[in-house]
């Protein structure tokens, strides 16, 4: 089996900052270290009577999901494949909060119907009449990596699909993202989400957000990029990360030479950032190398916010001062490599090319 | 590329035994496992429930770990299960390696949460499960005990979760991504789950009934089941338990927690993993059926059974009056049990079964019945409209 060509035709992301603005050099800055997703006309995407059982990440989730196929001009795609790291907390925090303070008499059920992990997905196939291959994956802060791995198979299996939807979605709740200060996972002080990668302390600031893509075997004048390839893997040291990363691009016939920008996941936190650091300072030390998540945060799903700006990074040609790491400049990058890993685990990198 | 799959490990532990054999021994003997909560902590103690008969530290202590570890009842059966499997199917160091572990839960590691969610901000002792919660926590912890460094991800489909991951760790091998992995799932009573099954009204105060005509409701469950999966060109003359021709994923696209009355997803599950197999629908010779014994699902099942076989509906059964529905981890059970079937030629009872449902008269095989099976179609329905049906066969050159 040969892999057929992926092409990115419809993009959205749903995140802490707005839209494209980030392009026109607008940024928001929050001080607080749990920091909720800039809100959507979601009237617009979903009936108003459904909106208003809905969690934000349902919310979010159909919303930048629409906007995706609409974009790639895609009416019902062929398969919806969903990553989200901690599922649909808000309901789930709800439902439990009920059981035990009620001490598991007189529940209701919708929460504990909108709790399950794979409810956005569920509600995607409904809303879009689709029947088709449908699947979540929930592997912490690999779970978008993971849809998008399926999304590869899925193509090399049957290559005349026309289009798989693929995204993350993760929301805040208020108990179980706030747990998230006791495990020493946030800074304990809260700082401005600017200040994130100048702090010299453990721990990140975490939020919320959708990211969804359209995929499809064809190419056509709305196409920002195409999928090379995606890895999940285990690494014990940064040794271990420059090691596979070359053994990788290898294998998909890429030398290091061939990149040209890097889009890298430093969360501020200075027990694990050093996995970043290497490579900064190592294999991608020629790069043009660029952070987001003191823009947008971090949660499970956040690469895919990395995935979009990689397709804006194609169309724009330019990158926006904010998100540069390092003085080495890339005008019209050709390839991009997005690496991630969170606490040390689950580390992950995708390939795009501008084609 | 295009790599048989192979079958050459499996474990299991569930309420019928902590053992391939003992539940195979269970089985054969019409035994259920379904009791009542000795372990699991509920108000509901009225509910029959599927429960394993150990206490957690007895689990730990099978696994012999430190006293602080982070193991919540879901990841010490998923460790336990999947241990034994990849002991059957005697993979060296240096296969594990390169082994992948793709595996299904519902709620991960939510019995913590539940214990100590109202004690996590005034007490510090118990917050190192807090992560455990998600659940590829679980899924890595597993994967780390057991040292398998190869692919590893979670698949969270509700009740078809683990038969999303035996599905999708078949793909990776048929496409050559990967040439070992383990594949299945795990999930443990809590009171999340019982309670939101109550809330829906489809939990049985008797003992599960699946497909009868009075069936009023499921009986929860616990456990987990693995099996080792081998492309068939590097097994080296290992012994094969079987083989896994088909597999197929739809989705009703109809209700969040109910199937439609067509069955559609389930109809086109089906149908999908026989044209993967590439077998006409008279060539199943058992449905291990998802047969949960609520209203809904069994009539659903039923309708996508006579649309897919018209009058020629094979000899099915529903195991969950042996188990309990043990959620996520239901697909990975029944594809051992589906194994055994194939290997020992018996189809397991569907228990407590009277009368058959009046909408269509189907009759599932209600007594131990000794049968030549090469074919077998196991189904798994979830929460989302996922629905998901796996075929085994037998190894036959």
């Amino acid at each position: 089996m040969k892999n057929k060509r992926l092409y990115i035709n419809g993009i959205s992301s749903i995140s802490a900052q707005l839209g494209n603005e980030v392009f026109e050099g607008i940024v928001t800055t929050y001080h607080q270290n749990i920091i909720p997703a800039v809100s959507q006309n979601y009237k617009e995407f979903i009936e108003p009577m459904a909106l208003r059982r809905m969690s934000r990440g349902i919310k979010m989730g159909i919303t930048a999901a629409k906007i995706a196929l609409n974009e790639a001009g895609i009416n019902k795609p062929e398969a919806i494949i969903t990553g989200t790291g901690e599922g649909c907390k808000q309901d789930t925090d709800k439902f439990l909060e009920a059981i035990l303070n009620q001490d598991e008499k007189l529940l209701t059920p919708t929460a504990f119907i909108q709790s399950t992990h794979n409810t956005i997905g569920g509600q995607l196939a409904q809303n879009l009449d689709c029947t088709g291959y449908n699947v979540t994956y929930t592997q912490n802060s690999a779970s978008f990596e993971s849809a998008l791995i399926d999304v590869q198979l899925l193509f090399l299996e049957q290559p005349d699909l026309n289009s798989v939807l693929v995204g993350g979605v993760d929301e805040l709740s208020e108990k179980t993202t706030l747990f998230m200060f006791l495990d020493k996972q946030l800074k304990e002080k809260e700082i401005s989400n600017l200040d994130l990668l100048i702090k010299d302390s453990p721990g990140t600031i975490t939020s919320e957000g959708a990211h969804f893509f359209s995929i499809s075997t064809e190419k056509s004048d709305k196409t920002y990029a195409e999928l090379i390839d995606v890895l999940v893997f285990h690494a014990k040291t940064s040794e271990d990360v420059s090691e596979k990363i070359l053994k990788w691009l290898q294998l998909n016939n890429y030398t290091i030479q061939d990149i040209d920008l890097v889009i890298l996941g430093n969360n501020g936190d200075n027990r694990f950032d050093y996995f970043y650091h290497h490579l900064q300072n190592g294999l991608f030390s020629e790069k043009a190398q660029l952070a987001y998540k003191h823009l947008t945060g971090d949660y499970k799903t956040v690469s895919g916010y990395a995935f979009w700006l990689a397709c804006k990074l194609f169309k724009t040609g330019s990158t926006p001062e904010i998100l540069k790491l390092n003085a080495v400049t890339c005008q019209n990058p050709k390839i991009i490599l997005i690496y991630n890993q969170y606490l040390g685990e689950n580390h992950s990198i995708m390939i795009l090319n501008s084609n | 590329m295009n790599k048989g799959i192979v079958v050459t490990g499996m474990g299991i532990i569930s309420a019928l035994g902590n053992s391939v054999a003992e539940n195979f021994s269970a089985l054969t003997a019409g035994k259920t496992g379904l009791s009542y909560p000795e372990f699991f902590q509920t108000n509901h103690s009225n509910l029959p429930v599927g429960e394993v008969k150990f206490s957690n530290e007895e689990l730990a202590g099978k696994l012999n770990l430190h006293e602080d570890h982070i193991f919540t009842r879901a990841t010490l059966f998923g460790t336990i299960a999947a241990k034994q499997a990849i002991f059957q199917a005697s993979l060296s160091k240096d296969d594990l390696k390169e082994t992948g572990f793709i595996s299904g839960t519902s709620v991960g590691g939510m019995d913590a949460t539940e214990k100590y969610y109202q004690e996590y901000e005034e007490k510090t002792g118990q917050r190192r499960f807090i992560q455990a919660q998600h659940p590829g926590f679980t899924t890595s912890q597993i994967a780390s005990y057991l040292k398998l460094g190869g692919y590893v991800t979670t698949i969270s489909t509700a009740c078809s979760s683990s038969a999303n991951a035996i599905m999708l760790g078949a793909r990776l091998i048929k496409t050559g991504k990967l040439k070992r992995v383990v594949v299945g799932g795990t999930d443990c009573l809590t009171k999340f789950t019982l309670n939101g099954f109550n809330s829906l009204m489809i939990l049985s105060e008797e003992f599960c009934k699946a497909f009868d005509d009075s069936r009023n409701g499921l009986n929860l469950g616990e456990g987990a089941a693995y099996l080792v999966l081998e492309a068939d060109d590097v097994l080296n003359g290992k012994p094969v338990l079987g083989r896994i021709l088909g597999y197929g994923n739809a989705n009703d696209a109809f209700h969040q927690t109910a199937s439609s009355e067509t069955g559609q997803g389930a109809f086109l599950a089906i149908k999908k993993a026989l044209e993967i197999a590439g077998l006409p629908p008279e060539k199943i010779d058992y449905i291990n059926a998802h047969g949960t014994a609520t209203k809904n699902n069994d009539l659903s099942e039923s309708t996508a059974f006579l649309r897919i076989f018209g009058e020629n509906v094979p000899d099915f059964s529903s195991t969950k009056a042996f188990t309990g529905h043990t959620l996520a981890a239901s697909g990975g059970m029944e594809a051992v049990f589906s194994l055994l079937a194939l290997q020992n030629d018996q189809i397991f009872p569907n228990l407590n079964f009277e009368i058959p449902m009046r909408e269509t008269g189907l009759k599932p095989v209600s007594e131990l019945k000794k049968k030549k099976l090469l074919h077998i179609l196991s189904n798994s329905f979830g929460f989302g409209g996922n629905c998901t049906s796996l075929i085994f066969s037998k190894n036959e050159e």
